[in-house]
């Protein structure tokens, strides 16, 4: 796109990588980057170091107190873990609902594939909201779910689904499912069916085919699904607001209140931090342990 | 695995030969089943929105349940103050920060893929770390360095814009990246043969090979956009997209409209889909 460029193409360190200006591309993006993600991160982290004893009215003293993460997680660590064992139990029910659908879709649906996916995708064109009221309703005292389960009784009669753990993480599983579903179709889409054959003709049986060949093969699909699942899982607020009581509140409805209703800015960065870095390192670790580097 | 399945089942039914025939079908097709079963419950709280657009609210606001039918609350559907504004604002916004987000995204993505330099590494963390950042600590983030900036009393349409750009960037880097990484460079060396000069190339070969990456980049852009909620509601200040008046009218009880939209939204988005589908199949290819 520009003549020096032309002339590197001969320098190619991968093929159809060339050196030269190209990467100006980069910079209107980055300096977006840096200015809105980057700039405000590192100032949320000088904000989490504030003296707790300011307030938003009269402004805080800059004391680097470390002390703010220990008090902070000392008092949310109940948050903490909630968030991520309602984020955890989230990630594994999507990944056993969608893997099937994914599947399905990849290797069972001949020419209706283009009609399923755009099924994967159609409720979720309605808004997030929306769909968690209607959640709200299907799992009402009065509604059907509870009104079958307890005819069952699998629920005691004056049991409830609504405003019970059962329901945000419903909820959770329900918002979060297509971003498990389409990775792990894009990753299936592309597994070669001979191999499957193959190993079909070599005598595996179809559940060690699966275990050996199509499992290993659909990995990147299967770790970015997870990722894309279990990030915006741990910080949701909206299912537990809308579906829960303040018992099965996360971490997101603490900032939230912290930052827009109690106005205690040091407590909210902290936690913020908190969540950010608990988040980075287990996605880091989470990366590494799986061997799938395409992702980043 | 379709085969192995197929090879099995003879074995099987051979000790039962009645069940032969369905107990076959069953094997062959029980992964599809699953996932039709999933995709029915998928659609499952849909058709309690389309339901509830038609119920006649009790009091003022929509109750749970469905109680008489009426057309009332498609004919009256701006009628709920700050309703059709909200959505107005919602399609300015997710429009702005999807070309922006779109154009800024792709530029990076060649950037990444077709060039090399120093810095890649570094670069690739910094896009995909607002992926791996949850929604509530980018919007407090930036609703703090706003404060911290003055904004306060400026928070509203270009506050909202700016973060939608931010979350939606990344992922258009990673959809065009993606569609890039998987494209032939040889047809781009052989318009180069052809005497093509590089806009030539850049744009009757590479563009063309790669749009369905960049459509695909801006789609997921703009649905990111219009249904964000979480960090809306640290940059909007007062002003209201869909999701916060959905959102907003939480205490004064849901008006029955708000299902009008959500049914027209989800209606209205499936039939673009038919739509832009017939038309590629029409297209000589």
């Amino acid at each position: 796109m520009n003549p020096s460029a032309t002339e590197a193409v001969n320098v190619t360190d991968k093929p159809g990588q060339r050196r030269g200006k190209g990467w100006l591309l980069l910079v209107p993006g980055m300096l977006w980057l840096l200015m809105f993600f980057l700039f405000p991160t590192v100032q949320l982290f000088f904000t989490s170091l504030y003296d707790p004893s300011g307030s938003f009215e009269q402004g805080y003293a800059m004391t680097w107190h470390f002390q703010n993460y220990a008090d902070a997680i000392k008092e949310t660590s109940d948050l903490f873990v909630r968030s991520f064992l309602y984020a955890g139990i989230t990630t594994l029910v999507c990944l056993l609902l969608a893997y099937p659908l994914a599947y399905a879709i990849a290797f069972k649906s001949g020419r209706w594939k283009n009609v399923m996916l755009v099924l994967v995708i159609a409720p979720f064109f309605t808004s997030f909201l929306l769909r968690t009221l209607s959640w709200q309703a299907i799992l009402a005292d009065q509604g059907p779910v509870t009104g079958f389960l307890r005819a069952l009784a699998i629920l005691p009669d004056d049991g409830r689904l609504l405003a019970t753990p059962i329901a945000v993480v419903a909820g959770l599983i329900y918002n979060f499912l297509p971003f498990m579903t389409l990775p792990l179709y894009a990753s299936l889409d592309k597994v070669d069916h001979r191999l499957i054959e193959a190993a079909g003709d070599l005598y595996s049986s179809p559940f060690t085919g699966f275990r050996k060949v199509t499992l290993p093969l659909s990995m990147p699909g299967l770790v970015s699904g997870t990722l894309l699942t279990f990030i915006p899982a741990s910080g949701d607020y909206i299912n537990a607001e809308l579906l829960g009581t303040p018992r099965e509140y996360m971490l997101g409805n603490r900032i939230q209140s912290a930052f827009l209703v109690e106005q205690n800015y040091p407590l909210a960065a902290t936690l913020s931090l908190s969540l950010m870095l608990l988040v980075v390192v287990m996605v880091i670790l989470y990366i590494r342990r799986s061997g799938t580097e395409e992702l980043v | 695995m379709a085969t192995a399945v197929r090879e099995t089942a003879p074995e099987r039914s051979a000790s039962r030969p009645r069940h032969r025939g369905w107990w076959r079908w069953f094997t062959d097709n029980i992964v599809l089943l699953i996932g039709i079963a999933v995709l029915v419950y998928t659609f499952v709280p849909i058709g309690y929105v389309i339901a509830l657009s038609f119920s006649k609210p009790s009091g003022r606001a929509a109750s749970a349940e469905f109680e008489t039918f009426t057309w009332d609350n498609w004919t009256t559907v701006c009628e709920p103050d700050g309703l059709c504004e909200s959505l107005q604002l919602s399609f300015a916004v997710s429009l702005v920060a999807t070309v922006v987000a779109t154009l800024l995204g792709t530029l990076m993505a060649f950037a990444l893929v077709r060039h090399s330099f120093r810095g890649r590494a570094a670069s690739n963390l910094l896009i995909f770390l607002p992926m791996a950042t949850p929604e509530v600590v980018m919007g407090s983030s930036l609703l703090a360095m706003f404060v911290s900036l003055g904004f306060n009393g400026a928070l509203g349409f270009i506050t909202i814009v700016i973060a939608h750009i931010l979350f939606c960037l990344s992922f258009v880097v990673v959809t065009v990246k993606a569609r890039l990484a998987g494209m032939d460079s040889r047809l781009e060396q052989a318009a180069m043969d052809l005497y093509a000069n590089e806009w030539q190339t850049f744009r009757l070969v590479t563009l063309p090979l790669a749009m369905p990456g960049i459509v695909a980049g801006a789609l997921l852009a703009f649905s990111l956009s219009f249904d964000d909620f979480i960090i809306t509601n640290f940059t909007s200040g007062q002003s209201q997209t869909f999701p916060l008046y959905v959102y907003g009218s939480k205490l004064k009880g849901f008006p029955a409209q708000l299902f009008v939209i959500g049914t027209l939204m989800f209606v209205v988005s499936l039939l673009l889909v038919v739509i832009v589908e017939l038309w590629r199949r029409r297209r000589p290819t």
